[in-house]
């Protein structure tokens, strides 16, 4: 007969073996960040370029590099538009790796039949955004499919960063008693989009919260210095699925206290109403800092004072049982396992 | 009132907790079933059996509506959302559950045209707005869900619109807990009652309950405290040695029912002879199809749809898990070869199923600390 610590170990015996990809087809689950997601990159693009650990950018020579596309349905939405989305999308990978951005470069697929009025507010959005991140567009290019062969215009861009000689920043840093910090609430930009597109009839005051993040992370090198482990960027998959990366890659635990993330109480109420934790929820413009215990609290005063980051918030701890394991102690006084996200809540969020 | 987190206190949760712990027998072991899916997923979303005492177990049944769908059905879905000019609406979680050749979300990225839609009246707008497509929603659901296919079924008629067919899989809530109740390998002190499908049918229908076997049930809400309430209200039957049905959510569940949903739903559906469950087998008057008079909204009735029935794979328990016969970690495949990303039974599937909750919440045992 099987016990249940038995059963237990054989989960997680089978959840740390590496992904494998073996569906037939491509589905939108493979797009949303969550398990699929991992099983395309590890299972199938990183052992093709051999290539081991996964990071949101690449350094080399002091340089970090890395890029992005942007696909999102509708292309404008409550706080921001694709244009805006590509710039800070791929500065905050620049970013969250400790690299300060330098330059992007730009890619624009448009559909046959895109509005020139559309087209030109695009590009002053990418403008705008890339000015106000302090990075300049330097090289791009440009194509056209027929009508129906895209969804009005999908944008890719790459960045080119500088490896900030103050960050240290690795997943292997993270020991027990680290503190884990979010810049801010969770879940506002899924959630924008979700309720932007009109399928839920539903309506709330949600914007998304994109926005460059390289002054947070500025700020909190600054203050933390090498006692800063690791930071992330919230995208696909919410700040769940970041924890979940980290503790599978670092070997160790996660313990979020649930009344200690911060979160909106529109997003709470819309997330509630469709049956979505935030936590899971895409965010544009949020990172996940990992701190050690002593310089926590410089490193959430010294990110409070960030313009877009006030709500920022300690939200939890790392510990070293269960490794891999990211649990939550609910408000309610209970706990349970948070884990990777399956299937897809939402396609074409970012 | 906001009616959202007044039933998440966790000091009144506390106090709760103290009352059940002062109702129990030392020594005795209570087995409770919940009847409903929705009532699974709130407890591991609240960690709520962290705080009853051991020996009060909570028992997953089998009113999860996905979880309870065989895989001939999903089969015949798939074949119907391959016809040529069919758009194939259903709700989210259907699209990951497996026939024997796949799920809806393969099926989709393999051309066919399926969409996840919030509720029956969103196919029946992509009905009217694409005329010339034949829309067909993929119902499942007890009660709870039914009478809002009978509304979208009474409005397509009334709006004279052709294009869309439903392809009913409800079912109904009665005829699988007798089937239970009959079952010789079951031990259980009482119900958790379904609060959702009981707003719609009330509390009468499970009079048979305490009145055939001797078991006490409380319908109940699915927050936590309403949760923690049914399970006291239960124990305290117990203690005083009654056994009846008890309506905990009384803000929400009339004794009797709700009359206008049961009316639409008498004029829209009948009883099949027999439906067949997802580990349960053929249980008798237990799905409902449309009635003769919907008989051109019927997918089952405008398309070749196969009927061809498909075993339950071998190496799956989710009978004996809906059954509660076993725990989901007693399962021989649970979280090896059956986890939520590769779902080989239903309770996988759905996020109110016993399985899934249990892989994705409540894994972690309770005694264990992380340290």
């Amino acid at each position: 007969m099987t016990t249940e610590e038995h059963a237990l170990a054989m989960i997680e015996r089978v959840r740390a073996k590496p992904l494998r990809f073996r569906d037939e087809r491509v589905t939108m689950a493979h797009g949303a960040g969550g398990k699929a997601t991992q099983a395309l990159v590890e299972g199938l693009l990183a052992p093709a370029f051999g290539m081991n650990e996964l990071a949101d950018a690449a350094a080399i020579d002091g340089l970090a590099l890395t890029t992005d596309s942007f696909v999102v349905r509708p292309i404008r939405f409550p706080g921001g538009s694709i244009g805006e989305l590509a710039v800070n999308g791929t500065v905050n990978d620049l970013a969250v790796a400790g690299a300060r951005p330098l330059a992007l470069t730009l890619s624009l697929v448009l559909e046959e039949g895109l509005g020139a009025q559309d087209l030109r507010a695009e590009v002053e959005a990418i403008a705008r955004a890339a000015e106000s991140a302090d990075v300049q567009v330097v090289a791009g290019d440009t194509k056209v499919v027929e009508r129906g062969r895209c969804d009005s215009m999908y944008i890719c861009t790459t960045g080119l960063g500088r490896v900030d000689p103050r960050a240290r920043l690795s997943p292997s840093a993270l020991r027990s008693g680290d503190r884990v910090i979010v810049s801010g609430s969770v879940g506002e930009h899924g959630t924008a989009i979700m309720l932007a597109r009109g399928e839920f009839e539903l309506a709330a005051e949600i914007e998304s919260d994109t926005q460059p993040l390289w002054r947070a992370v500025d700020a909190l090198l600054d203050a933390a210095g090498s006692e800063l482990r690791c930071i992330r960027d919230a995208t696909r998959g919410g700040v769940a699925s970041v924890l979940n990366e980290l503790a599978r890659a670092s070997g160790v635990a996660v313990v979020v206290r649930e009344a200690a993330v911060p979160v909106h109480p529109a997003v709470a109420g819309a997330c509630e109403i469709l049956g979505i934790d935030p936590m899971y929820v895409a965010n544009e413009g949020r990172l996940v800092a990992f701190v050690s215990p002593e310089a926590v609290d410089d490193a959430l005063a010294a990110l409070t004072s960030v313009p877009g980051c006030e709500h920022a918030a300690e939200i939890g701890e790392v510990k070293t049982e269960p490794p891999g394991l990211v649990l939550v102690e609910t408000a309610f006084g209970g706990r349970r396992v948070m884990d990777m996200l399956v299937g897809d809540p939402l396609p074409r969020i970012c | 009132m906001r009616f959202v987190d007044e039933f998440r206190d966790a000091e009144l949760g506390r106090v709760l907790a103290a009352e059940i712990v002062s109702t129990v027998e030392p020594g005795r072991h209570y087995k409770l079933m919940e009847v409903c899916g929705g009532h699974t997923h709130t407890i591991y979303k609240y960690g709520v059996d962290d705080l009853l005492p051991e020996n009060v177990e909570l028992v997953h049944g089998p009113g999860c509506p996905v979880c309870v769908i065989p895989m001939g059905r999903v089969d015949d879905g798939i074949a119907v959302a391959h016809e040529d000019g069919v758009v194939f609406t259903c709700f989210g979680d259907m699209m990951r559950v497996p026939g024997s050749r796949g799920t809806l979300l393969e099926a989709k990225a393999e051309g066919a045209d399926i969409r996840m839609v919030y509720s029956p009246l969103d196919a029946l707008r992509i009905a009217r707005e694409t005329p010339e497509r034949e829309v067909v929603f993929f119902a499942v659901g007890f009660e709870t869900t039914a009478p809002s296919t009978a509304l979208t079924l009474l409005r397509a008629r009334a709006e004279g619109i052709r294009n869309f067919t439903v392809f009913c899989n409800h079912v109904t809530i009665v005829p699988p807990l007798r089937a239970l109740l009959e079952s010789p390998d079951l031990r259980l002190d009482g119900f958790i009652g379904p609060g959702h499908v009981s707003t719609v049918v009330g509390a009468r229908p499970f009079e048979f309950i305490p009145a055939d076997y001797d078991k006490p049930i409380v319908i109940s809400g699915f927050e936590p405290l309403d949760l923690l309430q049914a399970v006291h209200m239960i124990l305290v039957q117990l203690r005083d040695g009654r056994c009846e049905v008890e309506n905990q959510y009384k803000r929400v569940v009339p004794y009797d029912g709700n009359p206008q949903a049961l009316r639409v739903l008498a004029e829209v559906f009948e009883l099949r002879p027999h439906f067949e469950w997802r580990g349960l087998g053929f249980i008798s008057h237990s799905g409902l199809r449309l009635s003769d008079a919907f008989a051109s909204y019927d997918a089952e009735r405008r398309f070749a749809v196969p009927g061809v029935r498909v075993a339950d794979p071998k190496a799956c328990q989710c009978g004996e898990v809906l059954k509660g016969v076993i725990r989901p970690w007693e399962c021989k495949v649970f979280g090896t070869a059956c986890t939520p990303e590769r779902p080989i039974g239903t309770c996988m599937v759905s996020s109110e199923g016993a399985c899934a909750a249990y892989y994705n919440f409540g894994r972690f045992a309770r005694e264990r600390e992380a340290v």
